[in-house]
């Protein structure tokens, strides 16, 4: 049994280049279209197996940010830490598209000592600061790897019409630009959006789609994507109902002292129209 | 010679009558609301509305009417007109409610008849093309249901088309006149 479970995880990191993992962030919104003069909207983040259960744990809420519909920050209310999920409610009042996100970015190494010995930099659980970078990596360290990564997790809640000011690029990281409103989606129309990492197209990117449920499906039922030339990626979603999207991207094109970027989205859709 | 002329007069008005009962040009739409046998029955959020055959920014897209629960308090009902989904999505989500001559209270069960007249607000000037009328209808506690009638407009006389639906949505029936 111990053996299978080893292989398991050795085949899992064989295939590295899924999108969705074993254990996977997310944040799900109790409604993403509003009427009327709006209301709360309350929001899990979580991290667990299936989408969208919670099974697993529960990431803590510091970095989490609200851009309201007049591109202006907001703040979350009524936070509860629990032990499987964090939860949070935001005020829909303005007409318009409000972005719920996280996004952090830095640098990471990884390297063999001179005796032989696995360094990791920032040590697990600490937190980056990268002034200490320069002095963290032992000099005669081998193989140094040195990774700047991204990530961003996010939803988007409307109350009437849907409206762009919230969801402009900040050109940092791996970012969803919409071609298609996120919060306008429908089965009868494929969904169109453009990948940047950076604030550059991301070619290549990896991209996967779980409906929600995945609980009570036979298989999680991911379907897979990839961004063209142009990072651009159309989606054709199953049915209506909560999707999960992942996205990964990486490539050579980092700035010193990385020697490679890294990018890792995802978000939380719901397609209300048939 | 004054008889004459009273008798003129008289078979014009007769005349002008007789058109307008046979009615002007424009859509007369009955749309069935079905009696359900539930524990608990909220009269149901209807929207009827038009779209034209084009697609992107040449599609036209008129809503004719909405019932909705507008005495509730919080805003009213305006708060739930998301949930006649399609219709949110295509017109309901940009209009400011309540609309006068399109949003009314929600009807009971039973046949309801809708008169729109061409040239005259909400239809406006219909123009020449193909169109689809949409009946979506959701019950609070219930489910949700789109009835869709296709029609070409103008038509040289008058025309009848229908469709039903299966749950929430009855008979729908489409008069256009021309």
């Amino acid at each position: 049994m111990k053996n299978f479970i080893q292989c398991a995880f050795f085949s899992t990191a064989m295939i590295a280049s899924t999108v969705v993992h074993a254990h996977n962030m997310w944040l799900l919104p109790s409604e993403t279209s509003k009427g009327g003069k709006g209301g709360w909207a309350t929001f899990d983040l979580a991290v667990s197996t299936e989408f969208f259960t919670f099974d697993s744990g529960a990431p803590r809420i510091d970095g989490i940010q609200v851009i309201s519909p007049d591109a202006n920050q907001i703040q979350v209310q009524n936070v509860f830490e629990g032990k499987l999920r964090t939860s949070f409610d935001v005020e829909i009042n303005q007409p318009g598209t409000y972005k719920i996100f996280s996004a952090s970015s830095g640098l990471t190494a990884r390297w063999e000592g001179a005796d032989g010995k696995r360094g990791f930099w920032p040590p697990r659980g600490a937190k980056a600061d990268p002034a200490e970078f320069a002095t963290a990596v032992p000099k005669d360290a081998k193989n140094l790897e040195v990774t700047q990564a991204s990530r961003r997790i996010e939803t988007f809640v409307t109350l009437g019409a849907p409206s762009k000011a919230a969801l402009k690029p900040t050109n940092q990281g791996l970012e969803l630009v919409p071609v298609t409103h996120p919060n306008d989606l429908a089965v009868s129309e494929a969904s169109e959006f453009i990948f940047l990492i950076d604030g550059k197209p991301a070619v290549g990117a990896k991209i996967e789609v779980v409906e929600g449920g995945s609980r009570y499906r036979l298989s999680p039922g991911e379907q897979r994507y990839e961004t063209d030339k142009n990072g651009h990626v159309k989606i054709q979603w199953k049915k209506t109902g909560m999707y999960w999207l992942g996205a990964e991207y990486k490539d050579n094109k980092a700035t010193k002292p990385a020697t490679q970027r890294s990018g890792n989205y995802s978000a939380t859709f719901e397609v209300l129209v048939d | 010679m004054f008889k004459k002329i009273l008798i003129k007069k008289g078979l014009c008005l007769a005349a002008l009558m007789a058109s307008g009962m046979v009615s002007a040009a424009g859509l007369n739409i009955s749309i069935e609301v079905p009696k359900l046998t539930v524990a608990e029955y909220h009269t149901p959020y209807t929207a009827v509305w038009l779209e034209s055959a084009e697609e992107g920014d040449k599609k036209t897209v008129k809503t004719l009417s909405v019932w909705y629960a507008d005495k509730k308090r919080e805003g009213g009902g305006e708060k739930w007109l998301k949930d006649l989904r399609q219709w949110w999505r295509r017109d309901g989500r940009s209009l400011t409610f309540p609309i006068d001559g399109v949003s009314g209270a929600t009807k009971l069960a039973g046949v309801h008849q809708l008169t729109y007249t061409q040239g005259a607000a909400p239809l406006g000037n219909l123009a020449k093309g193909n169109y689809i009328l949409f009946v979506e209808i959701a019950r609070e506690g219930g489910g949700r249901e789109v009835v869709k009638v296709p029609f070409t407009w103008p038509v040289e006389k008058a025309t009848s088309l229908s469709a039903t639906g299966t749950a929430e949505v009855g008979a729908v029936t489409l008069e256009l006149n021309p």
